[in-house]
Parts: structure tokens; sequence; C-alpha cells
């Protein structure tokens, strides 16, 4: 599960350095959106990867006073993966919006406002 | 009372919290009182800011003996819970960004805050986020804070309109975005290994590492100050930097001033508390002194004032980071006096720019592409696009006076960041390459010290040649310049920016004790280690996470 994941991590991060290299902007929009996520899978994943594992202690388990915390997923992460997309669909979304206006505004796509050669 | 005075150290951060939200629901009619909840609350934070100054000096030990206050939020002790803390540096960095706040809030006022858009909020929201950075003592925490002051910058750098500031805008969005990313990779891997984030649980957890996880720790540390550099504006990572403060509104200019010193903090907190992390000096001063190279070249070669003031962030930055790198303790006092100085220099300097600005009225616009058509927005919906120049015509005063006192205020920049006597400016930059030099005999690399006074020196000299010119370009060739219609209003921040630049030279002795002592008890980390950390006495310790 482990390469698999990380492998998931490493082509959604190059594919995102790649497209956020490139000149257009929705590009660009679309690189920021991969980088995001594959950050967001690495935040996840620093919480060690646990199947079947509840992120919060058992009320009856707790009870009885013996917690084995490997039994138990960490919480922190998850929070933090939460708070992160939150905040970066927010940002995004106002990317989103500067880019309409330059294309709006300069009627062409590139990041410079004008076509290279133009 | 001073159970009381402890919830000071949140003050900061709600009160703006609340005004700014507050402002939504008054109508865009109620300028005066969104005006004056804004200016209340402003003036609330600097007024908390003061205080905090006060109570964590040793004029005030009845609170917190040993000058850091730790304010557990929810009432959860560290390291589980979030905590704020409050010590000298971050007193006077809270106090510095309430004084750049206030001197821009007055200035907006005049004309700047009219046209639509929330502009009030968006002010509250980016001094909410600049304190928050300051004061706050958990690691992931400061990464929300500083996304709630670049998403208030985002709106306010757009202000205005116009292609270019759009074109600008985007590139600034972007970078920002992508330094986000990397803050969020190096939070996730130093939390993957060390287990917390609570910045005075982090301090020393790093040695206690197996050498693998010693390594991803030490990566993570890494990515996260490449961040903290981009925020920073540190080279060759702020090649935005100075369209984007050139081109954004004098006052929403003003306040960026602070922004990079954010970056320029979190450096300083991390770099003192994990102490392991000041052998990234050699690093440090290189990046420091080619930024400063690269500005000093910026410099010479911008044409128009804004500009060239952006570059000057950079200068200040750079010699910030190179000073920094050196690694001389001694030299932490100095350079937080030349960051104070240089931040209310660069607020003071791009206010100014605004006013100046005008007399070009005759002439093209800076940037010809301003005035190229509505925003498609407006355009869509049939609405005449507000202007920032609306108000320009009609009230103040158009008197050769203007020029005397705008020709003053620039001489008065002009001192202060070349570091000229007798302004604050030249004290700064005085004390920092003193300290140095002093420290010649006990460095490792003397001839780094040296290399880095030449530098300051250098800068300062290209710093007075690009600005005299541009002065005189500004002042002295009459020809086709209007005299400027200024308001009380917009003069009133500058004038009060240039008495306390004076204060700061009179007063230099007592400010500089503070520094001191601030600088001090930064490279002591024990004392704030065991305040956040001794909040959790009352419940048992537990282990580090076992992964």
């Amino acid at each position: 599960m482990e390469i698999v994941y990380a492998l998931g991590i490493g082509i959604l991060a190059a594919s995102g350095v790649w497209l956020l290299l490139r000149p257009r902007t929705f590009q660009v929009l679309m690189g920021l959106l991969l980088l995001s996520y594959a950050t967001n899978l690495f935040i996840f994943g620093m919480g060690r990867l646990a199947q079947h594992a509840p992120p919060i202690l058992d009320a009856a388990v707790a009870a009885g006073g013996e917690i084995d915390p490997s039994r138990y997923a960490d919480p922190v992460p998850q929070a933090l993966v939460l708070t992160a997309i939150v905040i970066g669909f927010a940002t995004t979304a106002l990317f989103l919006v500067v880019l309409l206006a330059l294309r709006g505004q300069t009627g062409t796509d590139h990041v410079d406002g004008r076509e290279p050669d133009a | 009372m001073s159970a009381l005075l402890r919830h000071l150290v949140v003050l900061p951060i709600v009160v703006p919290l609340l005004a700014g939200t507050l402002m939504f629901f008054l109508a865009e009619s109620r300028r005066t009182a969104r005006v004056a909840l804004a200016l209340a609350s402003v003036f609330t934070q600097l007024a908390a800011g003061v205080a905090l100054l006060y109570l964590t000096s040793d004029a005030a030990p009845y609170i917190w003996p040993e000058g850091v206050g730790v304010y557990p939020i929810g009432g959860w002790p560290a390291p589980f819970g979030i905590v704020l803390v409050v010590d000298r540096l971050a007193a006077v960095m809270v106090t510095l960004s309430g004084t750049v706040a206030l001197a821009a809030l007055v200035y907006s006022v005049t004309r700047w805050d009219r046209p639509g858009q929330p502009f009030h909020s968006l002010f509250q929201f980016l001094t909410m986020g600049l304190c928050g950075a300051f004061l706050t003592g958990d690691l992931f925490n400061l990464f929300v804070f500083f996304e709630v002051l670049l998403a208030a910058s985002y709106g306010l750098m757009l202000r205005g309109g116009g292609t270019e500031r759009v074109r600008l805008g985007l590139h600034y969005v972007a970078v920002n975005l992508t330094g986000s990313i990397l803050f969020l990779v190096g939070v996730a891997l130093i939390y993957g290994m060390a287990g917390t984030l609570n910045m005075a649980d982090l301090a020393g957890r790093a040695d206690a590492l197996a050498p693998p996880e010693r390594a991803l720790f030490d990566a993570g540390a890494a990515i996260l100050g490449v961040a903290f550099l981009i925020k920073a504006g540190s080279w060759p990572l702020n090649f935005w930097l100075p369209g984007t403060y050139s081109i954004a509104i004098a006052p929403v200019a003003a306040v960026f001033a602070m922004m990079t010193k954010v970056g320029l903090y979190a450096v300083l907190r991390l770099g003192t508390l994990m102490e392991e992390y000041e052998t990234l000096g050699a690093a440090l001063f290189y990046t420091g002194l080619a930024t400063l190279a690269t500005a000093t070249v910026g410099m010479l070669g911008a044409k128009h004032l804004a500009r060239l003031v952006g570059y000057s962030v950079l200068v200040s930055t750079g010699i910030l980071f190179a000073a920094l790198g050196l690694r001389i303790e001694a030299l932490t006092a100095p350079v937080l006096f030349y960051l104070v100085v240089s931040a209310l220099t660069t607020c003071m300097f791009f206010m100014l720019t605004g006013m100046t600005d005008r007399t070009r009225q005759t002439n093209p616009p800076v940037s010809p592409d301003d005035d190229a058509g509505p925003a498609p927005v407006y355009a869509a919906y049939g609405i005449k696009e507000p202007s920032v120049h609306a108000g320009d015509q009609g009230a103040g005063i158009a008197l050769p006076a203007v020029m005397a006192f705008l020709g003053m205020a620039f001489v008065c920049c002009v001192l202060l960041v070349t570091g000229l006597p007798p302004l604050p400016g030249f004290l700064a930059k005085f004390a920092l390459l003193a300290t140095a030099l002093d420290a010649v005999p006990a460095a490792e690399t003397p001839a780094a010290v040296w290399l880095l006074c030449a530098a300051v020196l250098v800068s300062g000299v290209a710093g007075i040649i690009a600005l005299s010119r541009v002065g005189m370009r500004l002042f002295w060739s009459v020809a086709a310049r209007t005299t400027p219609r200024l308001r009380l209003l917009e003069a009133a921040p500058v004038a009060a920016l240039v008495l306390l630049a004076i204060s700061l030279t009179v007063f230099a002795e007592p400010v500089n004790r503070y520094l001191d002592s601030a600088a001090r008890s930064l490279h002591q980390p024990d004392a704030y280690v065991r305040a956040v950390l001794s909040l959790e006495t009352r419940r048992e310790r537990p282990e580090a996470k076992e992964p």
C-alpha cells in the first residue's frame, strides 16, 4: 500500500510541477491544484498509513484503562489536511478569478498577458 | 487585574477579526461607521502592542516574570492545545505592525478606500494575519495566519484594477500559492518525524531523533526555510516583489512593508528556538548577500520611484539575512533595530510615492495600460467602473508649501533608506557595522564580516545615487508638473512617521536596551520553552508519539 501511495503522490507532484512551469494560466492553475492534492496526501501519509484503525478512542476501551496507541490512527494529520484542503480550495478559487480577469483584459491566456512573439 | 491583562495576548487577533466581519454587515453607504470601526480596531492593536511591550519588559515583572507570556487557546495546555506566545520580539513586531497599519489606514481614508470592494475588511484581516503570525506558538497555526494575511493581501493588491495590476497580481498569487505548498510539505515532514508542531516542544527534539529520521527532519526544516525565504523576498525567489509592491496602491504597499518582515521573523524565531539550525547560517549569509547585490543593481536601474522603493525593501531584506547569517549573537540586537527602522521607512516611502505620483498627472500615467478600459466584470453589468482617482480634484490645498513638504519628506526617506545621519537609519547601520567589526577577531570567517560591511556601504552609496537622480527629476525639473493637491490626512501619517523616526534617534538608548534584552532572550530559548511547556505540569507529560 505504501508503494502505491508514494507513487500516487510522486506522479501528482511531478505533473503538478510540470504544469506549473507551463506558460498558460489554466495550466498553472491545474498545476497548483495537482500540487496541492499531492501535498494533502503527503500530510495524511505523515500520520502513518493504518487500516481499520479509528482516530478516536473507544469509550469502552478507554474506561478499561489499557490503551494500546498502535491500534489507533493519528488524528492530527487528518485535522491538518482538512484545514489545508479548505484553505487551498479558497486560494485556488481566488486564483481562478484573477485568471479570468487577466483573460478578459488582455484577450490572451499567457501568464505574461501577451503572446511571447507578439 | 492581572487575570484580565493575560487576555491582552489574544486581543490583536480577535479585535480585527470581529471588526472585519462586522463591516460586512454595514451598508455600502455607511462609510463613516466603517472607517470609525477600522480606526478603533487598528488603534486597539497598537495599544495592545504597546501594553505587551511594557508587560514583557523588566519594568513589569509581576505578570510574566521571564518576559514570556503564554495564552492557551481554549485552555488546552501545550503541546496538545494551540498556544499564543508573546515574548519581547513578538511584542516589538506587534507594535510595529500596529504602527504601520495605523499610518496606512489614516492615509487610505482620504480617497483610496472609496470605490466598491470591501477595502476595510480586507485590511483588518491582513493586520489580523500579521499579528497572529507574530504571536502564535504553533507551526501549523503559523501557516493558517500566513494564509489569512496572504488571502487578504491578494484582494488588496488587486485594488484599483487595470491590466498591469491584474497581470502582476496573477504572478503574486501563483508565487505565494507555491510557497504555501512548500510550507505545508515542510510542516508535514516535521510533524511526521518529531510528532509535534508546537514550536517550544520542537526545540531540542531534532537532536533526539535517530539518523534516518533526523535527515528527513532536516529536509523538512529546509523546505520550511525556503517557504519563509519566498515570503521574505530573498534572492533568487524575489523577482515578483518590486513589480507587485510598486503597482499596488500606496496605502496597501505601505502595509506590505510589514509582510516581508513576517518571513524574516519566522526564520529568526525558529532558527533560535531550534538551535541546531543556526548552522544554516552560511547559506543564509550568501543568499542575503546575493539579495543585497541584485537589489542594489535594481535600485540603480529603476526608473520610477515606486519601483525603486520596492528594491529598497529587498536591500533591507538582504542586509538583515546576511547579518543573521554571520551567526554572531551580538548582531541580533542591531538587526532588530534595523528591522524596525526599515519597516517604518518603507511604509513612509510608499505613502510618499502615492502623493508624488500625482505631480505627474499631466503626463501619461505611470503604466499606460492602467486606463486601458473598464474591467470586464464592470463592463458586463454596464456599471461605470469606480476609479481610485475619482476624488482627486476638488478638496485639498495646492500651495508651494505642498511641494516643500513632499521634498522634505523625500529627503527624510532618502536619509533613512541610505543610512545617513541624523535619522535612525544611520544609527541602525552604524550599530550593525560596529558590532560586526567588533566581532572580527572572534569570528569564524572574518572575511565574511568584511564582505558584509563592504556590501552594506556600497549599497548605501548606490542608494544615494539612485534616489538623488529620481529626486531631482521629481522635484527640480518643474516643467509639466502640477503642484499636487494634498489632503491633511494624507500628509499627517507621513509627518507622524518622520517624527517617530526622529524620536527613535533621540530615544535610541532605551529602545536599544529593550531590543538588546529581546535579542538576549532569543538566544536563550530555555525561558520560552519552559514558559510554554510548564503549563502542562498539571498533567503527566506523555512520551513522544511513537510512530
